[in-house]
């Protein structure tokens, strides 16, 4: 079962990458999310998986009954996921702003601040 | 003895202080630091000249063999010996000549910096502690080159200096630590006993290279020689000192040194003597054609640093003994004559010596002193320079090799010295009046007192060899061929013989070449060519394209484009990682079969699906769309395989994530296709090697699973420690609860960003809203208008 997991890993890193690799801004952030995903997964894959038992002890016992998914992963990718969300809003917001002032998608367009200070400078008038 | 060699460093403090507070006449307080070690040495001569030695050691290093470890035998003595009186007098001199100049303070600093370093050369007993010090007087070289820091030549200069004698450096601490290595000891005391097994060993080559790069570029042997005319624009009393009394020394005193231990062999024969013999002669042959009166004695003092290069080579023990002797009798000669070349300048405002003559008459101190110690350089009876260039001659005269063509190339450097010397005495003192710029008079006594007394020691040495022989140059003689029963006499008048004979013919010779100069000059103008093609520009050819090379790799490397960076960082990781894998790993476990089942085919094919639709998609919304679907699916892999708070938690953020997209990102055009296919093959072609890579990853390590003794340790404390049956929740809020503070803390600081961006409204944006609210239509026209064909239509 981990293979068909191997290759969904490697899918997601390849369109992370590909993605990221984009001049688009958005795609760029796409890109991050998906490099998300694939390292929440990989997290999530390297020390095996156990299908259907998660990490619960039952009433009444002190442990859980092996097999069990293993737990510390997990608590990592929570971690991950959230905080990735936050990276990813910021991400979103900056690139609302930069549009409003650059008035443009393309990363090559925002090279600097003085340049996206010229563009706009026409439609002020 | 700590004291002694730290005594400088610690003066450097609060001279700067100390000259605030006095004034111009600091220079006679600060020489007392320089004028008491001068003094303590002077106590130590009778115990030296018995065989005795001094020594001090603290442990720095102890585990590399690293002490802080100081030894004073006779070489050390001598060196030191000149370092510190000459120190004094500069000092004295230096307070004269920078009177009045605001960072005269900042002067005494790095000079008595400069004075502990070289100290510490001359003293240490350790390699590392004599390189530690080497390269202090570097820096110290460099500061005080660079004096004048204002005047663009000045720094170029002193950069200079510090690159060639700092890759020398950098040179010398290889060959040292080989050196210690195949010794077995970095003490170098005992170095002298492991002589034959170090010139045995197949490292020796390799040693020898190493530690001579570091000498020669130091003491300006040639091709490293172009530095030390540069640094001819420190101010003179710093030349004076250090470009030509010690520091350009301080190579010949590591070759002195290591003699017994490097020496002897026909390499370091033939290096040295070649080496020295170039340098000698080109020296020479510059020095006699200049007219600047410090780039004469820059190249004077080149010539003279081959000869003793060159005595050294030929190591026999009147080769040594000659060494020491012209050793000294240079420094005496030649910091005076660099003093009197300071005052000169000083006085007239010129260094042109065309533009003098005549000054005896208004200077007539300072001229006494010169034509004395110029006398000394040309090797006149009855000066120590005579006794110096006796056994000079007579070293080269025995030579065990070449001794003809040793000779003849002495015998010629010589003759063009003598001319020089003339040059920088005969010329500005005697004869008409010049044309200087300055009307001059006598310099202060602070500046005549240096050369005065330098000539008096010429004149002392010379008429009573006896004294000094005893207590100096035969110590430091035995001292450098470890030899204590070397037998070391000078004397003044040896009697007629060949060598007198070859000196009286040298110094005749010399005159008429003085006298003949301009003629002569231009017969051998043409070789002028010669010296632009010479190292110098070498050198500046090497630093042009050092920095060429480094504002193109930073052009190629640092290009500001993140895909870029990205596709670098990629490729190679991919690179290296998936040779590694491929190469060093067992590739069978990996390629098991696999145990899948359908409702997990399916949902795998569903997110490989969404994942191609995300990076296909012609439409924001599209993408975003099918980001969630990956996003969901990943969530059904979380419940699949043990994970229900990760699905819970994915299928939360996956909705907010959506919606946010959409919110942001509704009212944009859609994107269009910005690069080229062919760039966007090679970008999918980088980004699926590397997604095979880590598949190729994942296979490999999960073919041999490891549970790590962490979750075992939660498994059985979260009920009884932590009170608590779900264990990603325990180890969240309770085993690891810090770290998800810190989580909490990025969100808020995520959050405070988000929001502070979007109330953002600078001045014209406001303006901007008011005067012209945005359509679609406007943003539209704008959009073409910029970014052209990028953007092609509206999202509904």
């Amino acid at each position: 079962m981990e293979v068909i997991l191997a290759i969904v890993i490697g899918a997601l890193y390849a369109a992370g990458l590909y993605m990221m690799m984009r001049r688009s801004f958005v795609k760029l952030v796409i890109g991050l999310s998906l490099l998300g995903y694939a390292s929440s997964l990989l997290i999530f894959t390297v020390n095996g998986v156990t299908r259907g038992q998660p990490p619960l002890v039952q009433e009444g016992m002190t442990q859980p009954v092996e097999p069990f998914a293993d737990p510390l992963p997990q608590a990592l990718i929570l971690t991950a996921i959230v905080i990735g969300f936050g990276v990813q809003a910021f991400a979103l917001v900056l690139f609302k702003r930069t549009y409003q002032s650059a008035n443009t998608d393309d990363l090559d367009g925002i090279k600097s601040t003085e340049e996206s200070g010229k563009v706009r400078s026409p439609e002020m008038t | 003895m700590f004291v002694a060699v730290l005594a400088g460093f610690a003066a450097a403090l609060i001279v700067p202080w100390l000259h605030g507070r006095v004034g111009d006449r600091s220079g006679w307080l600060v020489a007392l630091v320089p004028l008491g070690l001068t003094i303590y040495l002077g106590t130590q001569l009778n115990g030296i000249a018995n065989g005795e030695t001094v020594g001090a050691t603290s442990e720095w290093v102890p585990s590399l063999g690293v002490d802080l470890a100081f030894h004073l035998d006779g070489l050390s003595l001598l060196f030191a010996l000149i370092i510190t009186s000459i120190g004094t007098l500069v000092i004295i001199y230096g307070g004269g000549y920078l009177k009045g100049d605001p960072l005269l303070g900042r002067f005494y600093a790095y000079i008595l910096i400069f004075m502990g370093a070289m100290l510490g050369v001359v003293l240490a007993n350790n390699l590392i502690t004599l390189f530690v010090f080497w390269e202090l007087t570097s820096i110290s070289s460099y500061l005080l080159i660079g004096f004048k820091h204002d005047k663009a030549d000045s720094r170029q200069s002193a950069l200079q200096a510090l690159l060639v004698t700092g890759s020398g450096g950098l040179a010398l601490l290889g060959g040292l630590v080989l050196l210690g290595h195949v010794a077995g000891t970095n003490t170098i005391s005992a170095l002298a006993a492991q002589g034959n097994l170090i010139r045995d060993d197949g490292l020796y080559g390799a040693i020898l290279i190493l530690v001579l790069l570091g000498a020669f570029t130091k003491s300006a042997q040639f091709p490293f020689h172009f530095w030390l005319p540069g640094a001819m624009a420190a101010p003179t009393p710093v030349s004076a000192y250090l470009h030509s009394a010690t520091m350009v020394k301080a190579g010949i005193y590591l070759l002195a040194r290591l003699q017994p231990v490097l020496g002897g062999t026909d390499a370091w024969q033939i290096a040295l003597t070649g080496v020295g013999a170039a340098t000698m002669t080109m020296g020479a042959f510059i020095a006699w054609r200049q007219t600047d009166l410090k780039r004469i004695l820059a190249y004077s003092t080149v010539s003279a640093l081959g000869m003793l290069v060159l005595l050294l080579g030929m190591g026999t023990e009147y080769a040594v003994k000659a060494a020491i002797t012209l050793l000294l009798a240079h420094s005496l000669y030649k910091g005076a004559l660099f003093l009197v070349a300071g005052s000169l300048d000083h006085e007239t405002g010129t260094r042109d010596v065309a533009l003098m003559g005549g000054l005896w008459r208004k200077m007539p101190w300072t001229g006494t002193a010169a034509l004395v110690v110029a006398a000394s350089m040309a090797g006149i009876v009855p000066l120590f320079g005579f006794i110096s260039k006796e056994v000079f001659y007579k070293a080269a005269y025995d030579a065990p090799d070449a001794a003809a063509v040793l000779t003849g190339l002495v015998v010629f450097s010589s003759v063009l010295l003598v001319a020089a010397a003339g040059l920088v005495s005969l010329k500005p003192f005697l004869g008409t009046t010049g044309r200087t710029p300055q009307s001059p008079h006598e310099a202060p006594l602070s500046m005549t007192l240096g050369p005065l007394l330098l000539a008096g020691l010429s004149v002392g040495f010379g008429i009573v060899p006896g004294p000094v022989t005893d207590y100096v140059v035969k110590g430091a003689t035995q001292a450098a061929l470890n030899d204590t029963s070397a037998k070391v006499e000078l004397v003044l008048w040896p009697g007629i013989n060949t060598v007198l004979l070859l000196s009286f013919l040298t110094i005749i010779a010399g005159l008429g070449v003085y006298a003949g100069r301009k003629p002569l000059q231009r017969r051998v103008g043409w070789l002028d060519a010669g010296e632009r093609i010479g190292p110098a520009r070498a050198y500046r050819a090497l630093l042009d394209g050092m920095l060429w090379l480094a504002d193109r790799q930073t052009r190629i490397l640092q290009n500001g484009y993140l895909r870029v960076y990205l596709i670098t960082i990629v490729t190679v990781t991919t690179g290296l990682v998936g040779y590694t894998l491929l190469a060093q790993t067992d590739l069978d476990g990996a390629l098991r079969s696999p145990d899948v089942r359908v409702y997990e085919l399916l949902i795998a094919g569903v997110i490989l699906a969404a994942t191609l639709a995300v990076t296909q998609a012609q439409s924001r919304l599209a993408a975003v769309a099918a980001l969630g679907t990956v996003g969901y699916g990943i969530a059904l892999l979380y419940i699949l395989f043990g994970a229900p708070d990760l699905a819970m938690t994915q299928f939360a953020i996956e909705t907010l994530t959506v919606l946010l997209f959409v919110l942001v990102i509704y009212r944009l055009p859609r994107f269009g296709r910005i690069s080229s296919p062919v760039v966007r093959v090679r970008d999918a072609t980088i980004a699926i090697s590397a997604g095979a890579m880590m598949t190729l990853l994942v296979l490999i390590v999960t073919a041999d699973p490891a549970r790590t003794g962490l979750t075992s340790y939660f498994a059985e404390n979260s009920v009884t420690e932590a009170k608590g049956r779900n264990i990603v929740n325990v180890i969240l809020v309770d085993f690891r609860a810090l770290d998800t503070l810190g989580e909490i803390v990025v969100l808020a600081v995520a959050a405070a960003g988000v929001y502070s961006l979007l109330k953002l409204r600078p001045d014209r944006e406001i303006r901007n809203r008011v005067s012209a609210p945005r359509s679609t239509v406007e943003m539209n026209a704008v959009s073409e208008d910029r970014i052209e064909d990028h953007i092609t239509e509206l999202t509904p």
